[in-house]
């Protein structure tokens, strides 16, 4: 048996200096917003012109005097991904800036994909994406709050915003995007972090059923080990499956597959080290459920 | 937990096989009607164009507005109650009224029989709200007379929308109302929507007036300008003729001038005003103005009785076919501005099916074979589950004819990672029985009676994420939210059903020896 109930302490101080300097980051340095949430307008393009490269590309862009401008390989050598803030709203933008291309780099050039999001739309995606995350926090809060006592619920929502808030921390951090997919990915983490702990959960009850005499601080341990199996193959199934997302799945669902990456990590983490220390902290025991037992 | 009957076996298997042929029909042509079903692709797979447009409603209102002002000074002319200083300013009328009949308007505005303003009962609201403030009566569109008014051109935009694209012949476009100002276009197959943005950008609302140099009109004039912003005319504010009496019209070449023309055919009442303007104008210029600019401004020579006519305008081939299409289809109610358009070429869509199922079978192979590895005997049924699974899957979403996007097929491989879950919790579970039982069924037995209620809540935690994403997300989101939705459901009956007769009947073979799992 692995005594994970010896570093308690250490990793909740790790887990809330973790909370407190994402926070910080997404106060200071924000988020990297992607066009959907920003507004603007993004082209994929494909050119093997050797003319074509990415200092070219941002010498033209900024004669079209288009506002903030980046421009970036995109996967391999002959895709790049540049996106613009299209301030003035100009219609025809796009047709303007291929025949711009063309008239300097000649024909070989593909517009692989164009995305044009108005600052209205943009506001609007930003909106529900906030709403969505905010109803499936306290869905899973409902859902948990019928399940298990409200000792467990604190324990589940507070492991919860641990793995959003960190995921979007080190988002932050290293600058990568947020798009619309990125927001899926948040939501599947909640998903996917709840599932974890109230597996463990499921255990940590019928343990405080069986044994009266245990205290708290051995049963979450106990409980924790003998789901920890179930736990590792879980979260390794899913990561070779999301591993395999990133490497092979293309350029788009990278950033998807990344934040899906660190969100099972994270929240495979969070299970056994901040939803298990939460009932340790609030001292929960037989009583706690056999109270509420009474009661219905 | 054990026990399956006969029949039991008999519908899991049916089950299992007709989702598996629904699936495959993917594959193979079927002319059967149900396995003639497809996936559909989205456009980030097929490649296509998505644009979003609002309808501008601005111009609609204010126009309403000022229709209505002149109804309202010759309607209460008509009560003997004189309105005077008419404004109108920000989508209101401001107007005065003699005191003593103030009251008098008031009762006439909010009569639920008001002949000038409508009372929708279903609502119990009027059209139009009346205020006092300051000295001003102000006249507004209330909130249901608003909303109205936006389907109402909602309805009308959808529709000219619907006529300019068929025109154009795209494959199975679709085109639905969003919200209230909304309308949703998806192209599937375009990768250069220019010419249809173009298109739809134009509200294409042509009138014939005439040219009017002196100040004398009784219309009043306005100073517009060529189409190619070269020079500009006074017209007449009087229009003569509109896009509504329009019959047909067609791009052509002109024999004579050998250049390329729009030959029109007017409706009846279009064709008697036309001849009218044409006997009664010989020698004047008969301004052609398409959203409030002109596009040419002949001279007219001769009566045209006949009903037609033809447009000429330095136009290109391609130019005058747009032309024409844009005046058979009609004017829409109100601009339309693309206030989103996400387009994916036909190449990256299929590079991103490519990718997308590498990564899927990596996925998988790497999957199964950790499983295999971790659980023997039990790694094979429950790889045999995941395939049937993977199956399933595929058979539900082509049942349902569901659109697959990118984020989608991502769902079905993280579907893949997370359905062993289950099989996991399990086994495990099984594991711990076996260490204190050691009748074989009984330690099955129990452990799939235990893990039952772990294995629900973790699945319903999942399917509630799915279920905000379905009702938040869009277009490829929704993709993803349907495929890992449904993924949990597929998911469950392979491992309650599929897996677990594979493990009744390999235990029942082996009650008596030790199983090690």
């Amino acid at each position: 048996m692995i005594a994970f109930n010896k570093y308690y302490n250490q990793f909740n101080i790790l887990s809330v200096s973790l909370v407190v300097i994402s926070l910080l980051f997404l106060i200071f340095k924000g988020l990297n917003f992607g066009i959907d949430f920003k507004g603007g307008t993004l082209i994929e393009l494909r050119s093997s012109d050797s003319k074509v490269n990415v200092s070219s590309l941002r010498d033209k862009f900024n004669q079209m005097n288009l506002g903030d401008i980046s421009v970036k390989k995109f996967g391999n050598d002959t895709d790049y991904l540049i996106k613009f803030e299209n301030k003035d709203s100009k219609k025809n933008i796009i047709e303007d800036i291929k025949k711009d291309l063309i008239g300097s780099f000649g024909n070989n050039i593909d517009f692989r994909r164009v995305e044009n999001v108005g600052p209205k739309v943009s506001a609007e995606l930003l909106k529900s994406g906030i709403i969505a995350i905010s109803v499936a926090l306290a869905l899973m809060l409902i859902y948990i709050w019928i399940r298990f006592e409200w000792q467990f619920s604190l324990g589940a929502i507070c492991a919860l915003f641990h793995d959003v808030i960190v995921t979007l921390g080190l988002f932050s951090l290293l600058g990568l995007e947020i798009n619309l997919s990125i927001i899926a990915a948040v939501l599947t983490i909640v998903g996917y972090s709840m599932n974890d702990t109230v597996v463990i959960f499921d255990r940590v009850r019928e343990n405080l059923r069986k044994y009266a005499d245990i205290k708290i601080f051995e049963l979450t341990n106990i409980s924790i080990n003998e789901t920890l199996s179930r736990t590792l193959i879980t979260s390794i199934t899913t990561l070779l499956a999301l591993v395999s997302i990133f490497i092979f799945g293309g350029e788009i669902l990278k950033g998807f597959s990344l934040a899906m990456i660190f969100g099972v990590i994270f929240g495979t983490y969070s299970s056994i080290y901040i939803a298990n220390t939460i009932l340790v902290r609030l001292n929960v025991s037989q009583k706690t459920i056999l109270k509420d037992e009474e009661k219905n | 937990m054990l026990y399956f009957s006969k029949l039991k076996i008999t519908f899991i298997t049916l089950i299992s096989l007709f989702f598996i042929l629904i699936a495959s029909s993917n594959l193979f042509k079927f002319e059967n009607i149900l396995l003639k079903k497809n996936i559909n692709l989205g456009l980030d797979l097929q490649g296509g164009s998505y644009l979003l447009l609002e309808i501008d409603n601005k111009p609609v209102i204010n126009q309403k507005l000022q229709n209505l002002t002149i109804t309202l000074r010759s309607y209460f002319k008509g009560k003997n109650i004189k309105l005077v200083n008419f404004k109108l300013q920000e989508d209101k009328i401001f107007f005065n009224v003699n005191e003593n009949d103030k009251q008098k308007v008031f009762e006439i505005f909010n009569d639920e029989k008001s002949e000038i303003n409508p009372y929708y009962p279903r609502f119990k609201s009027h059209q139009l709200e009346i205020n006092e403030i300051d000295s001003f009566l102000v006249v507004n569109f209330s909130k249901q007379g608003l909303v109205k008014l936006k389907t109402s051109s909602q309805e009308q935009a959808l529709e000219i929308v619907r006529r300019r694209i068929d025109e154009i012949g795209t494959n199975e476009p679709n085109i639905l109302k969003r919200g209230n100002d909304r309308v949703l276009v998806e192209l599937p197959g375009l990768d250069d929507p220019m010419r249809i943005k173009s298109l739809l950008g134009k509200t294409a609302n042509l009138t014939f007036r005439f040219v009017s140099n002196n100040d004398e009109d009784t219309f009043g004039n306005e100073q517009l300008n060529y189409e190619d912003e070269e020079g500009s005319e006074f017209v007449s504010k009087r229009i003569i003729l509109s896009g509504d009496n329009l019959l047909d019209a067609q791009p052509r070449m002109d024999s004579e001038s050998n250049e390329t023309v729009v030959t029109f055919t007017l409706d009846r009442v279009g064709a008697k005003r036309f001849g009218k303007a044409t006997s009664t104008g010989i020698g004047r210029q008969l301004a052609i103005i398409l959203d409030g600019k002109i596009i040419s401004a002949p001279v007219i020579r001769d009566t045209i009785a006949s009903g037609s006519g033809q447009i000429s305008g330095g136009f290109t081939f391609q130019s005058a076919t747009d032309l024409a299409l844009l005046l058979r289809s009609g004017a829409l109610p109100a601009p339309l501005n693309i206030i989103e358009e996400r387009t994916v070429g036909p190449d990256l869509g299929q590079d991103s099916i490519d990718a997308g199922i590498i990564a899927l079978i990596i996925g998988f192979v790497l999957v199964i074979g950790f499983i295999i590895i971790k659980y023997k005997i039990f790694g094979i049924i429950t790889n045999i589950a995941l395939v049937i699974n993977l199956l399933l899957l595929v058979g539900v979403l082509t049942l349902f004819e569901a659109t697959l996007t990118l984020p989608g097929i991502a769902g079905i491989i993280l579907t893949v990672g997370m359905a062993v879950d289950a099989n996991v919790l399990i086994f495990e579970r099984i594991k711990e029985e076996l260490k204190n039982e050691k009748n074989n069924l009984i330690a099955f037995d129990s452990g799939y009676t235990k893990s039952k209620t772990a294995i629900l809540d973790a699945n319903i935690t999942t399917l509630l994420a799915a279920f905000i994403l379905f009702f938040m997300g869009s277009g490829p989101i929704k993709g993803f939210s349907i495929t890992l939705g449904v993924g949990i459901f597929t998911t469950l009956f392979s491992v309650y059903f599929i897996a677990r007769l594979l493990t009744v009947l390999y235990i029942s073979k082996n009650k008596e020896k030790e199983i090690a799992i």
